[in-house]
């Protein structure tokens, strides 16, 4: 059945849903040996998790993520491609419990492209290094033939220390948190791609920001103060708020019960979502972190992130022990019913990172 | 995604047609979509609540009258309305004396194959076809040059576009001009916009349409009288009729429905509250013996619906009998373009011979219960190819395609009782 549908590459295989891991076990897990998986007893495609972790010799880890960025259009309200590429890989580094140290990056544009955005979009990215004290190590520059590239793609290499990395294996009992609205990035994205014009005049006029941000000054001071009671961490980027929530119920063996009414989401992504027939669980995000915490200490840590400026930070569910199932996140919907909240499937939005 | 666009855009064009400079964000209707719509019929649980009440107070009266055993078959005629039941667990709020049984309610569900291969051939001499997003992945029965839907035409190098309205598709086929079709599938709330842009002229001499829209009265009554052929079986008692659709027809659309059957009809919307709303209501017209149509979505329906819509639409088509897929033809089913506009007509344009009731086959791939599931005569569930071999990734059946498609929204939501189950094993329900 697989071979019959899939022999071509379909967008859809990009889009970081099921898809997407079914191809990349078929194409490339399933071709490397175990023991080149990872180094040592390290994290690395072995399981799926936002960066690679490298035991030291000191006992700390090093922590390594790489990613390219291709966003269409590559300027959108509330950020461009340079702050997404520079923040995407800082909060991966961030999300598997690292401190981000350095960067590098390999830019790839497009003959004829304006310099006076590459200038920007570039200025964006140094912008955030700055500000966040992260070094520039290295990269490349290159350029492709006129039409034999769509503008531009950015790839970065984000590197950091951790103590202990986390891992993402959310345990039983544990709350599951975010850090503040969801979808915002991917509604913007959405509303300019589906874009008719009546959708980018609607987002113009609605005042709605892609999220995209470092979050640095939320999860340093998470990590430190409460590491050990943080057993998962992710970003919902593609594939959204259940995209994460879907891996952790199968990498936990366990169900995850999310409260609809909960989940944040401000009404003009509710909006933009319901008007194009997207669940805004399954719109990416680039400045949420989603983390699973130890009950005993739930409430301390949602009210230290509120100190931490985080004030719509919000519980929207726990892992619960099912005897027959595992594997599901299960939601209550905000009429009181239930609904099995299914991981993305297809192309939701292509290129929205 | 792109695969609820036309049935969104329906929503929002069951108010207003798509034109370029309509300032959305400040249109009293959106405005009143969003406060209404989230306030009062999505996120009020005291009104859920109060519905919960009025439907388990009826549903008793009626176990009183009609004995513990009889079901309340509640049918609905619209792939949106499923898609809330679903999407909101409304099945696990109704006592279970009630059933909601999803009725045919999908345009890409019950097109047949023999017109996505014409698409699929077209796609690959050279044309330019236009086409919804649910459209784009519908699997054509008899592969065409090894392309089995239009999604794998494209990948072959034909120029598919998708877009999300025959406004769009005119805009853009303008620019190019090389030979384009819009493959025009869709209910009765497509075909105002389809004849507004024949009645203006807006297709530019290069874009044709290919008419396959579908009627949804004759295929409710089909289905009901089908229903009703089975014995032992308890009939449809109560029919929740489609938003969307009426507006363009009208709450007396469905009057045959009582004058014929005898069974209430609520014509809703497509927040849970809506739908709980019109099962609390035909469960009172059953216990008070009350039975009429009621419009339970005012604030988008009329009873004489868009009047000046239908006589564009009378203006430019003819009703005439349509193949539905995996069916076969329903009597006046179908719009075709009258002679008239035969300028805009693909059929007549590119020499596509339309399909006729001899040459009309069975055109659901083996096993697939699309046909069964479309009207109403089995659940997702009881196909031996859900979620084994049929699934969203690679849908077998047409019905596992578009979002409207009962077997997709049960697919994606978890239908079919896994959700109730789970729930009941955590303890969450009793």
């Amino acid at each position: 059945m697989d071979m019959e549908f899939d022999k071509y590459i379909r967008l859809a295989h990009g889009s970081g849903g099921v898809e997407t891991s079914a191809i990349l076990e078929k194409l490339i897990f399933s071709r490397v040996e175990e023991s080149l998986k990872r180094v040592g007893n390290g994290v690395g495609i072995d399981f799926p998790d936002d960066a690679a972790a490298i035991p030291l010799p000191s006992g700390d880890y090093l922590i390594v993520t790489i990613d390219a960025y291709t966003v269409n259009p590559p300027f959108f309200p509330g950020g461009d491609i340079g702050v997404l590429a520079a923040s995407g890989s800082i909060n991966d580094v961030l999300m598997m419990g690292g401190k981000p140290l350095a960067m590098l990056d390999s830019v790839v544009v497009e003959e004829g492209f304006p310099m006076d955005d590459l200038s920007k979009i570039i200025d964006s990215f140094i912008d955030i290094l700055k500000k966040e004290g992260i070094a520039l190590i290295g990269g490349d520059f290159k350029v492709m033939p006129k039409g034999q590239l769509d503008k531009i793609v950015i790839t970065t290499v984000g590197i950091g220390l951790a103590k202990k990395p986390i891992v993402d294996v959310p345990r039983v009992g544990d709350k599951i948190i975010v850090s503040d609205y969801v979808g915002d990035h991917g509604a913007v994205i959405l509303a300019y791609q589906l874009g008719s014009d009546v959708s980018t005049e609607l987002l113009e006029k609605s005042r709605l920001r892609s999220d995209v941000r470092p979050l640095t000054k939320l999860m340093l001071p998470l990590i430190e103060k409460y590491g050990d009671y943080i057993h998962a961490a992710r970003d919902p980027t593609r594939g959204g708020l259940s995209m994460v929530l879907n891996d952790w119920a199968k990498a936990s063996n366990a169900i995850i019960v999310v409260d609809e009414s909960a989940i944040p989401v401000r009404p003009e992504v509710s909006f933009f979502a319901g008007m194009l027939g997207i669940d805004p669980l399954y719109l990416a995000s680039e400045g949420v972190a989603v983390l699973a915490v130890d009950p005993q200490v739930a409430d301390e840590v949602m009210a230290y992130m509120h100190s931490l400026g985080f004030v719509n930070a919000r519980i929207i569910g726990e892992v619960r022990k099912s005897e027959k199932y595992s594997g599901y996140v299960l939601m209550r919907t905000v009429s009181g019913g239930f609904r099995i909240l299914e991981p993305p499937r297809g192309d939701l939005v292509p290129r929205i990172c | 995604m792109v695969n609820q666009l036309t049935n969104n855009q329906a929503r929002l064009n069951g108010v207003c047609l798509p034109q370029q400079s309509i300032d959305c964000w400040n249109c009293p209707v959106i405005k009143d979509r969003i406060n209404v719509a989230e306030l009062i019929f999505r996120r009020n649980i005291a009104i859920t609540r109060r519905l919960r009440e009025y439907i388990f107070k009826f549903s008793d009266i009626l176990r009183r009258s009609y004995g513990e055993d009889y079901v309340f078959k509640i049918m609905d005629f619209c792939g949106t309305h499923e898609w809330t039941i679903v999407h909101f667990g409304i099945r696990s709020l109704v006592p279970n004396n009630v059933e909601l049984v999803a009725g045919p309610g999908c345009p890409v569900c019950v097109t047949p194959s023999y017109y996505i291969e014409q698409t699929i051939k077209l796609a690959l001499e050279g044309v330019v076809v236009y086409t919804y997003g649910d459209v784009f992945r519908l699997p054509a029965l008899k592969p065409v040059n090894d392309a089995r839907s239009l999604a794998e035409a494209k990948a072959l190098g034909a120029d598919v576009r998708i877009v999300h309205s025959i406004v769009h598709a005119a805009i853009d086929a303008g620019k190019h001009g090389k030979d384009s079709v819009f493959v025009g599938i869709g209910f009765e709330t497509v075909a105002p916009g389809y004849a507004e842009a024949a009645l203006k002229n807006l297709l530019p001499s290069n874009l044709k349409l290919m008419s396959l829209v579908k009627l949804t009265p004759p295929a409710a009554f089909y289905s009901l009288d089908i229903l009703r052929e089975k014995p032992n079986d308890c009939p449809v008692m109560g029919v929740i009729a489609p938003g969307h659709v009426s507006t363009i027809i009208g709450g007396k659309a469905w009057t045959p429905i009582v004058e014929n059957y005898g069974i209430p009809v609520v014509v809703a919307g497509f927040e849970p509250n809506d739908v709980l709303m019109a099962i609390a209501e035909i469960l009172r017209q059953l216990a008070r013996n009350d039975i009429r149509v009621v419009i339970e979505y005012t604030r988008a329906v009329k009873w004489e619906g868009d009047v000046k819509a239908q006589s564009s639409i009378r203006t430019v088509f003819e009703t005439v009998d349509s193949a539905w897929r995996g069916i076969g033809y329903i009597p006046k089913s179908g719009l075709a373009l009258r002679p008239m506009f035969s300028k805009f007509d693909a059929f007549e344009y590119f020499g596509i011979k339309d399909l006729t009731p001899e040459e009309w086959r069975y055109d659901l791939p083996p096993g697939c219960k699309c046909a069964e599931v479309t009207l109403g005569k089995a659940k997702p569930t009881d196909c031996p190819l859900f979620m084994k071999q049929c699934t969203s990734d690679h849908p077998v059946g047409p019905c596992m395609v578009s979002m409207e498609g009962a077997c997709a929204v049960w697919a994606r939501f978890g239908g079919g009782g896994l959700s109730m189950e789970i729930a009941k094993d955590l303890g969450l329900v009793m």
